[in-house]
């Protein structure tokens, strides 16, 4: 793997109101890795993504990609999303467009390319996660499944460096959990760099190339997916994870 | 026809009715300015809402209230007999298509408002984050999702305002409501001439109504329910 690195966040703090939200992250994610996000709920985990694409400002510290600094509402900002592609864990698909529209609306649109190329890179895309009978269907005629697919689709046709997934699966029924894992499998196959957040602890465990456990708005650990689910080094990642195993209750 | 003349004076109809189109001409281009200019206001108004623009914000919230809980009549006083007494010196026509407008335009502004706020927050992240400039995720993405929400109130408010035009007659502009009550006032034909004023408001409401109607169903079929 190349070591160049594509994404630092260096000493970000976000608050809402009185509330320190995010108190000084720090970590970076080199090209083609993928680096999991997890911790408890309220950590923080969608505030980082939702910083790193500048839908929130950051109220100290800095985020550079490719080494040029991302500031939400800055004069770079719209150049710099089309770097970042973000599916987000509500479907978001444009509910008046039909699957080919909503995944070249923005390529033709922002990136000014033609509707005869954005078209066809969509229907190839479609093909690859197994959607293209889906093509002139309307959002409300897809399954939950299904809409995520588009939708990370519909970030992959822009060309970003860097996906980011905020808890893709977590409004999914069981049954189409998998098929969505499945195509970020493949794009981590491929060599995307991707910043995933999740609470799939096996998934986690398969595509992370590094961990970052947060909880209350700090780096807990940082580690490799092997030593942070078989050994974590902090009592509260310990606990974070214990959460997640069951034992048998005896009678 | 025999039968009709056993109760009504055809002939007194006959007579009158080109009066009534003539009228309605008047209570057409009134409606139409003021509907045309009251979708402007409400869609200004709204817009000003929806981003939450200070200043700008308080004074759309106190002309809404002024416009909504104060009849159309005062309103139209207060611009025919009240503005020309600190030198503003409008005719008929413009008071009641600003009257119209002023009155008009809250309606529109709420019918816009509501639509807008039905379009949920993530529409516009997930725009923003595709890479489209805030405006042009507002017309690309948030408007059209908005517009088909409003509309049935928007069509609504059309019919509600052709009808609110027949209060104009109040400042002697001779729309169809004026030349009812004129006949009236002179001939005593009371039956015949408020016929003919139910039929004329009906032949002008009907069609609009009906492709409201048919506009909206078509919407509702392409109703993109989540
Ligand atoms: N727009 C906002 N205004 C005020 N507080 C907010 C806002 N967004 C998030 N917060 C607060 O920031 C904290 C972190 O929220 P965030 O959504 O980032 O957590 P999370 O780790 O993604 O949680 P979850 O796992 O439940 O999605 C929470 O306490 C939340 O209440
Ligand atoms: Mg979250």
């Amino acid at each position: 793997m190349e070591e160049t690195v594509q994404l630092q966040v260096q000493g970000l703090i976000k608050r809402f109101g009185n509330e320190t939200v995010l108190n000084g992250i720090s970590f970076s994610v080199h090209k083609g890795e993928v680096m999991v996000v997890l911790g408890p709920s309220g950590c923080g985990k969608s505030t980082l993504l939702r910083c790193i694409n500048g839908l929130e400002a950051a109220d100290g510290g800095r985020i550079l990609l490719d080494g040029e600094p991302i500031i939400s509402g800055g004069k770079n900002m719209i150049r710099m999303r089309q770097k970042i592609g973000m599916v987000f864990q509500s479907y978001d698909l444009f509910p008046h467009k039909n699957i080919l529209e909503n995944i070249t609306l923005a390529p033709m649109k922002v990136q000014k390319r033609s509707k005869q190329e954005a078209r066809e890179e969509a229907e190839q895309l479609l093909n690859r996660v197994g959607l293209w009978e889906k093509r002139n269907a309307f959002p409300r005629q897809l399954s939950g499944g299904q809409k995520q697919r588009v939708a990370i689709v519909r970030a992959l046709c822009m060309h970003p460096e860097v996906m980011l997934f905020d808890e893709v699966t977590a409004a999914l029924d069981p049954e189409m959990v998998r098929e969505v894992l499945d195509v970020m499998l493949e794009l981590a196959s491929q060599g995307m760099t991707m910043i995933i957040v999740t609470h799939e602890m096996q998934f986690a465990r398969a595509i992370a190339d590094r961990v970052l456990f947060l909880d209350r708005g700090t780096v807990m650990e940082e580690s490799t997916p092997e030593k942070f689910f078989s050994a974590p080094q902090t009592k509260r990642a310990q606990e974070f994870l214990n959460t997640f195993t069951f034992e048998k209750p005896n009678h | 026809m025999e039968f009709l003349a056993q109760w009504l004076d055809v002939d007194f109809m006959a007579r009158f009715a080109p009066m009534y189109v003539k009228a309605a001409g008047v209570t057409i281009t009134i409606a139409f300015w003021g509907i045309l200019f009251s979708l402007i206001v409400g869609f200004l108004c709204a817009t000003v809402q929806y981003y939450r623009i200070p200043i700008l914000k308080q004074m759309v919230s106190v002309y809404i209230e002024l416009s909504r809980n104060t009849p159309l009549l005062v309103q139209l006083f207060f611009l025919y007999f009240g503005l020309p007494k600190v030198g503003i010196v409008w005719s008929a026509e413009v008071c009641a298509i600003v009257g119209l407008t002023f009155l008009g335009g809250s309606y529109m502004a709420e019918a816009f408002r509501s639509g807008l706020e039905s379009v949920e927050k993530i529409q516009m992240e997930s725009a923003i984050s595709l890479g489209f400039s805030p405006w042009q995720a507002m017309r690309e993405i948030i408007f059209p999702q908005a517009l088909a929400v409003s509309i049935p109130a928007l069509c609504a408010n059309v019919i509600f305002l052709i009808k609110e035009t027949s209060v104009v007659s109040g400042i002697a502009l001779a729309d169809l409501m004026y030349v009812a009550k004129d006949l009236i006032g002179i001939y005593y034909q009371t039956d015949e001439a408020l016929l003919m004023l139910v039929l004329a408001y009906l032949v002008l409401l009907l069609p609009i109504s009906i492709l409201a109607t048919l506009l909206e169903r078509r919407l509702r079929y392409a109703g993109f329910g989540h």
